[in-house]
Parts: structure tokens; sequence; C-alpha cells
């Protein structure tokens, strides 16, 4: 498999806090990639710089063979690298289908069309249907997005991700909050995502973790000390010590 | 309010302000035919302002800079012979639209209290720069020396000028329905609603606020054309700042992100400030916290008194 996302060196200083501090990681084509640490690791950070969000104060990234490092996040997001948010973050005055809808027209060509009604657009409302119906939100499509349940929002989150058909997905704690039946039903759908696309996700559960990654890297202090197979990262003392404690993960 | 319900308002609010001119000259009160046209005239100058600030979020205090500009336009044209309305207009038109893509090209690059103070920095630029210009009459002002002339219609005859104002506003009311429901009305509704998202799914916002900057700042360029062939006099107070201010509450109090939000904020408030101004000439004292209290209690205007459901 050939690497998708390759990173080299990134840091990222918030004052004397060096929540980045030389990251290197490299992301294989197809592949999901968990990413896991304590709080405060700078999981949400390196998140950030790889969406385009936070400007790196070092280092390159790399996606597809490109260079992306000088790219803010709305030119990152048409080469194909979607994110979702670990605080949902949504438009809560749309209803659901808008929520996804204005996704598609995001990757649709220019918005400068004035005059029909988008709503009424098949070529919009069809296909962010369709990703609504994947996640299981189809009957949700007509509700206002603030009144969804948490759960759902946090489906609508991957959905938007979905709609914009990335190459690499970054997934920011996409079961935060949830509870356990429903930490399950989005963990299934993940991972029918599988092997079709190339994942980041960065996730407290381990249940999550262990069965979705193909591959684990541990970041602690802002740097990557292991990435290696579910079964190599649980091995590892190093990471037993600095991150896992002294309790046995799931 | 059902679609239906919604087409009834449009139509008995239409039909009740074409009924003005002919009930205003049976009773011989031309007087309220003039407040009419005037409150039409602010109601087109609110729902372009309601366009970046409802639906942008853009809070713009210095939009009453194009209703200058626009009056500028067409009085300083007068000024030098030209009163073909059609020039005059389109003139108004332009230069306000070049003038909102000057401020807005600087000030859409900020945000916050920054936006506010830049926009209306630029707004007190103009105005000064009004003030200053003697050939136009400094701060007094000038009359407009003739107003603009159309081919077949007469703009001195009070009525018709009524509907011209009435069919413009009309006329913007629904290009700005159609706006903002379009793919353009969404990224710009989407980029108030939740910027970071936004980005995130691929769109700079920059570039969609800019047009929706010109395009509010070129409407509202025309009511400025209207406004100065209305008073028949060009004085740089059309650029005040508590004009600005005025155009503000006008879509607050009306309701933002409502098309016809704009139209009953300006009949509220001018039909307010004439009645006041009857009683008392402290009148401000009055006014004052009743648009207060409707910011406190009716968050969504008085276009959210009609319409709970949204």
């Amino acid at each position: 498999m050939s690497s998708l996302l390759e990173v080299r060196g990134l840091k990222k200083s918030f004052g004397a806090l060096r929540a980045s501090d030389g990251i290197d990681l490299e992301v294989r084509e197809g592949e999901t990639h968990a990413i896991i640490g304590p709080n405060g690791a700078g999981k949400t950070t390196l998140i950030g710089q790889l969406a385009g969000e936070l400007r790196s104060d070092r280092g390159e990234v790399r996606f597809a063979g490109e260079n992306i490092t000088a790219l803010p996040a709305p030119a990152r997001s048409r080469k194909g690298l979607a994110r979702s948010f670990q605080i949902t973050s949504i438009y809560p005055d749309f209803s659901t289908l808008e929520n996804v809808m204005l996704a598609v027209q995001a990757h649709a060509g220019h918005s400068f069309r004035f005059w029909s009604p988008a709503r009424e657009e098949a070529a919009l409302c069809a296909p962010a249907q369709a990703i609504l119906e994947e996640l299981g939100l189809g009957a949700r499509a007509g509700v206002r997005a603030a009144n969804l349940a948490h759960g759902e929002q946090r489906r609508l989150e991957i959905a938007m991700a979905l709609a914009v058909r990335p190459r690499l997905m970054l997934l920011d704690e996409p079961v935060a909050g949830m509870g356990a039946e429903e930490t399950q039903r989005m963990i299934a759908f993940l991972s029918t995502l599988k092997g079709g696309k190339t994942i980041i996700l960065v996730e407290h559960d381990m249940d999550a973790v262990f069965s979705l990654a193909d591959r684990v890297s541990v970041l602690v202090y802002g740097r990557i000390i292991a990435t290696g197979s579910p079964q190599e990262i649980r091995a590892n003392p190093e990471v037993r010590r600095a991150y896992l404690g002294e309790e046995e993960p799931a | 309010m059902s679609p239906r319900n919604r087409a009834i308002a449009l139509g008995l609010g239409l039909l009740l302000l074409a009924a003005v001119p002919p009930v205003a000259s049976l009773f011989n009160q031309p007087f309220y035919l003039d407040l009419v046209r005037r409150i039409m005239i602010f109601a087109i100058a609110a729902a372009s302002l309601n366009l970046i600030l409802g639906y942008g979020g853009m809070v713009s205090f210095g939009h009453a800079a194009y209703l200058g500009v626009g009056g500028y336009a067409v009085g300083v044209l007068a000024h030098y012979g030209v009163v073909d309305g059609i020039v005059q207009w389109a003139l108004a038109i332009g230069a306000s639209a070049l003038v909102a893509l000057v401020i807005g090209a600087v000030s859409i690059r900020t945000s916050g209290v920054y936006f506010i103070m830049i926009t209306l920095a630029f707004t007190q630029m103009l105005y000064y720069l009004g003030i200053s210009v003697e050939e136009f009459g400094g701060d007094d002002g000038m009359r407009l020396a003739a107003k603009s002339r159309f081919p077949g219609v007469d703009l001195n005859d009070a009525s018709v000028f009524y509907y011209l104002v009435l069919a413009v506003l009309v006329l913007v009311l629904f290009l700005g329905h159609r706006l903002v429901n379009s793919r353009f009305g969404m990224v710009i509704r989407a980029a108030r609603s939740n910027e970071t998202r936004t980005r995130a799914i691929g769109v700079s916002p920059y570039r969609y606020r800019l047009a929706a900057f010109v395009i509010a700042g070129a409407v509202c360029g025309l009511a400025g054309a209207l406004l100065v062939n209305h008073t028949a006099y060009l004085t740089p107070e059309f650029m005040n700042w508590t004009r600005s201010g005025e155009l503000m509450f006008m879509v607050i109090l009306g309701g933002m992100g409502s098309v016809a939000g704009p139209v009953l904020g300006a009949f509220a408030l001018l039909v307010l400030e004439d009645l006041l101004s009857g009683w008392t000439q402290h009148w401000q004292i009055v006014l004052g916290p009743l648009l207060v209290l409707s910011v406190l209690f009716f968050r969504r205007g008085l276009a959210g008194l009609f319409d709970k459901n949204e």
C-alpha cells in the first residue's frame, strides 16, 4: 500500500505549550489509522493542523504526493480531506437535510448561483438524502438540526464529512458522548467504510479503536511514541506506561 | 405561516400600499402619501442591509454610506445638467457597488466589533467628504436641480413617483427572496451560522460575503437615488451615522433574516417617530425604551410575531 498522507516534523506551539512537537506520521491508502493518547496529548491540535485550520509552525504535510502545508482548510477540503469535529459543529438552524446538502453543494462547483432555490435542486437533495439514509437519519431529514438528539447530531457530523466524497476522513472522537448502544452502531457503520475510505480516527473509546483500526499511533506530549498494529500497541511496554497505565485495555 | 397564508398576507400588504394614493387624495391628505413613500424608500434600504446583516451576519454600521453615494450620484449629475434618470440611477447603483467593493474588501477581513468599527469609519470618511465639498453645498447640502427624468414616467407627479417606489420595493423583495434561497444565499447563511464548519466543507466565505456586501450596497444606492428625488434636497446627512443606526433598527425591529421583516421595521420605526413627534418634541425618550423592549421580547422581530413556527 502506498501512503496517502505523510507528515514530517510537524510542530505547533501555543505560547510555551508545545502541542505538536515534531510529529512524523504516515497514513497508507485505505487504512484506518487510529491516533490515541492521554488528554492534552495534542490530538485535536494535530487534527486541526492536518485539516488546515491551524497553521503549523514547522514541518510538512503531503497529501497524495502533493505538499499541502500552506493550503488553508477550504482548499484542503476540496482536495479530498474531510473532517468531523469532536465538539459537534453543524448548522443548528438548518434542517438535517440542508446540513448535508451544503456539504454536497460545497463540492459541486462555485456557489455564485443567485436564482434557483437550492432546496429544490435534485443534484443536491438526492445525494444528501442518500447519505442520511446510510447513517439512519433518513426519517429525520426535515428536522431542524438543533432539535436532533445528541447521538443523531454525531451521526450528522459524519454525514457531512462523507458528503464531500473525501479520500481521507479525519474523525475527531466520533463516538464522544454516545451511549453504549449508539457507540456500537457507530462502530458498525464506520467499519462499513473501512477499506473504501482512508480514515484517521482520534478516539478515547478503546472498543472503537481496537475494533476499527488497522494501525494505531500513540501521541504523548506532542510526540508519536509508537506506531503499530493494535496487538503491537497493546503489548508495547512504553505505551502501557505512558498511556494505558495500570488499567488493562478491553 | 403556511405558504398560502404568506401569499395572502403579502397580497393584502401590497393592496394596502397600492391603495394609499387614492385614499390620501380622497381625504385630501397628501402628507400620508409622502410619509408612506418615504417609508418604502427606507424599507428598500433596510431590505438591502438585511441581506448582509440578517442573512450574512455582517453587522455593517455604515450602510447609510450607500444612501449618500446614490443620492450624490443623482444630485451631482443633475447639478451638471444630466437629468436622464437611467444614466443617473445606473451611476447611483454602479458607484455604490464600487464603494461597497472597496469598503467590503477591507472590512470583511475582520469580524465582530472590528467589522462594526471599520464600516462606521469608512462611512464617516464619506460623510466628512460630503461636508467638505463646497461645490455641492458642503454641510448645508443643495437643492436637487431637477428630478430624474424617465420617458413616460413623471416623478413630479406624486402618485406616479409613489407607484414607482412601490414597484422598486416589490422587485427588491422578490429578488431578495430568490437570492437568499439560492445556492449563493445558502452559502452566506451557512457562513453566518458556522464559519468553521463552512470552511471545513470546502468553502472560503470571503468572496461570497464580499459579493453579498456589494449587492447590498448597490441596492441601497438605488434607495439613495429614490431618496434624493423624494426630498428634492441633497445633504451629507444622508450619510450620518445615526442614519446607519436607524437602518439597523429597522432590520432588527422588523426581524433579521426574514424577507418582509425590514418593511415592517421601516413602517414601525418611522410611523412611531411620526406619531410620537406629533405629541412631544422629546419623542426619542419614548422611542428608545420601546426599541429596547422590542429587542428584549421579540428576538425575531415583528416578522416573528406573524411567523411563530420557523
